[in-house]
């Protein structure tokens, strides 16, 4: 690691994804250029110009990784499963699942639905669990990343970035906010028809006389709704993440300042649960209710 | 913190762990969840039967019970009426008994009597006639004719 680094780039490099992509070289101050190979941004700007066909590895894998723990673990319950007297782990997975069952059936009425109640879960025990990434101590994963990607591979740790929250990335809220609205579209469609979908598009809330104003409304309240919902996610998380970043750049300025930012970062992360269970079940609901609303019709 | 690509991949990551948790994990848990619910309800219900049936059971014990004190109610009356009259038959009976045997033995006395009467005047006719042939052996003595008769007398 690079021995003398200032506090802007200790969060810089903290909020930076780990990028793959096309590699990138700087021409000129600001100026970006293509060099034909694929590989890891070694700075953010790099990562800023390697364009749409780059990924960050660390939210992928990140997400993937908690989603199949969950997976995981739901699936070795469900295979177990008895009616009889319940284990404990069954007994935890069920209160779970109870609990999202009973959130279900009070905010969606659209009838018989395969699909909307193990959505809901999937939304909130991997929201949770991505979200509660937040409570490792900043440095921790990403530091074991670094120094093992400098000792492995040989690279500069200092260009080694990792996010271990995924739902920091607007990619992964973003992403699940856009199948929300994939569904949403393809309830409507087939709830209402494609009549029946673009008149309530278009035919509210003023009647068929004011039919411009009627769907730029409508439009924009239909988009505002997965905008809305993958960028509350991103921004409450990312704020908190910013949070823990700046408690801990305290770490380095003596005992005293040490101190008290650890005791911040108690206090903070204790407030953090409530936000990051908070955020998961927003997200659900929200999801939920909107596609209660693609199945509501009303004509 | 730039769009990229990843936006894809999270949109198929989300797709296919949703897929994953609507086919094998909500169904199999739901059903159990589902299934013990019924158990649970089967139970309470048998539960609320075995109740009340209870309470039938009480209810009939109880009226087998007071039936049954009726009948040894009536059982005992009648055994003491019967009984009562048992005894005053008793009493009637020995009542009539008493008086055939006070009879008999009267009768018998009075069979006695008579014939102790009858053997007395044989006797006294005997003693009588003994008598006057004493007298009548002797001369008449009056001294002797008294003795004869306190003798007489005192037979009788």
């Amino acid at each position: 690691m690079a021995s003398e680094i200032t506090t802007s780039e200790y969060i810089k490099h903290h909020l930076q994804n780990l990028t793959f992509g096309q590699k990138q070289t700087e021409i000129e101050p600001g100026v970006w250029a293509p060099t034909g190979e694929w590989g890891f941004a070694m700075s953010s700007g790099e990562a800023a110009n390697m364009g749409f066909w780059s990924i960050n590895v660390d939210t992928m894998f990140m997400s993937i990784l908690l989603g199949a723990l969950m997976m995981w673990f739901f699936r070795s319950v469900a295979k177990k499963v008895s009616a009889g007297i319940p284990t404990a782990t069954q007994n935890f997975a069920e209160m779970i699942i109870d609990f999202i069952d009973d959130t279900v059936r009070g905010s969606f009425s659209g009838g018989k639905n395969n699909l909307v109640a193990p959505l809901a879960l999937t939304i909130f025990v991997w929201v949770f669990l991505m979200n509660l990434m937040d409570l490792i101590p900043v440095d921790v994963i990403p530091q074991i990343v670094m120094q093992s990607a400098g000792a492995i591979f040989g690279v500069d740790p200092h260009h080694v970035y990792f996010k271990i929250v995924p739902t920091t990335d607007p990619n992964a809220t973003l992403g699940m906010a856009i199948f929300v609205f994939m569904l949403m579209l393809y309830y409507s469609f087939k709830i209402k028809g494609t009549g029946g979908f673009i008149g309530e598009l278009t035919l509210q809330p003023f009647g068929k006389w004011a039919l411009p104003i009627n769907t730029v409304l409508e439009t924009v309240t239909l988009l505002s709704k997965p905008f809305s919902l993958g960028l509350r996610l991103f921004g409450n998380m990312y704020a908190g993440e910013m949070v823990f970043i700046l408690i801990a750049t305290m770490y380095g300025a003596g005992l005293v300042m040490g101190s008290f930012a650890g005791l911040l970062q108690i206090g903070w992360a204790i407030f953090h649960i409530l936000i990051i269970t908070l955020q998961a079940f927003i997200f659900m609901v929200l999801t939920t209710v909107y596609l209660d609303m693609a199945h509501q019709e009303h004509h | 913190m730039n769009i990229n690509a990843t936006i894809i991949g999270q949109i198929i990551a989300f797709a296919v762990f949703v897929a994953f948790c609507m086919k094998y994990v909500w169904p199999p848990i739901m059903q159990a969840l589902e299934e013990r619910k019924k158990k649970i309800a089967d139970g309470l219900a048998a539960a609320e039967r075995g109740r009340h049936e209870q309470e039938l059971a009480e209810k009939r014990a109880q009226q087998v019970i007071h039936e049954a004190k009726e009948q040894a109610s009536e059982i005992v009356s009648q055994a003491q009426k019967r009984g009562n009259e048992i005894v005053d038959e008793s009493k009637s009976n020995a009542r009539v008994e008493g008086e055939r045997i006070l009879n008999s033995a009267k009768a018998e006395i009075d069979q006695e009597a008579n014939r102790a009467r009858d053997e007395l005047k044989a006797q006294v006719g005997g003693i009588a006639l003994a008598g006057a042939s004493k007298i009548l052996g002797r001369e008449i003595d009056e001294k002797a004719h008294t003795d004869l008769l306190d003798e007489l007398v005192s037979r009788i």
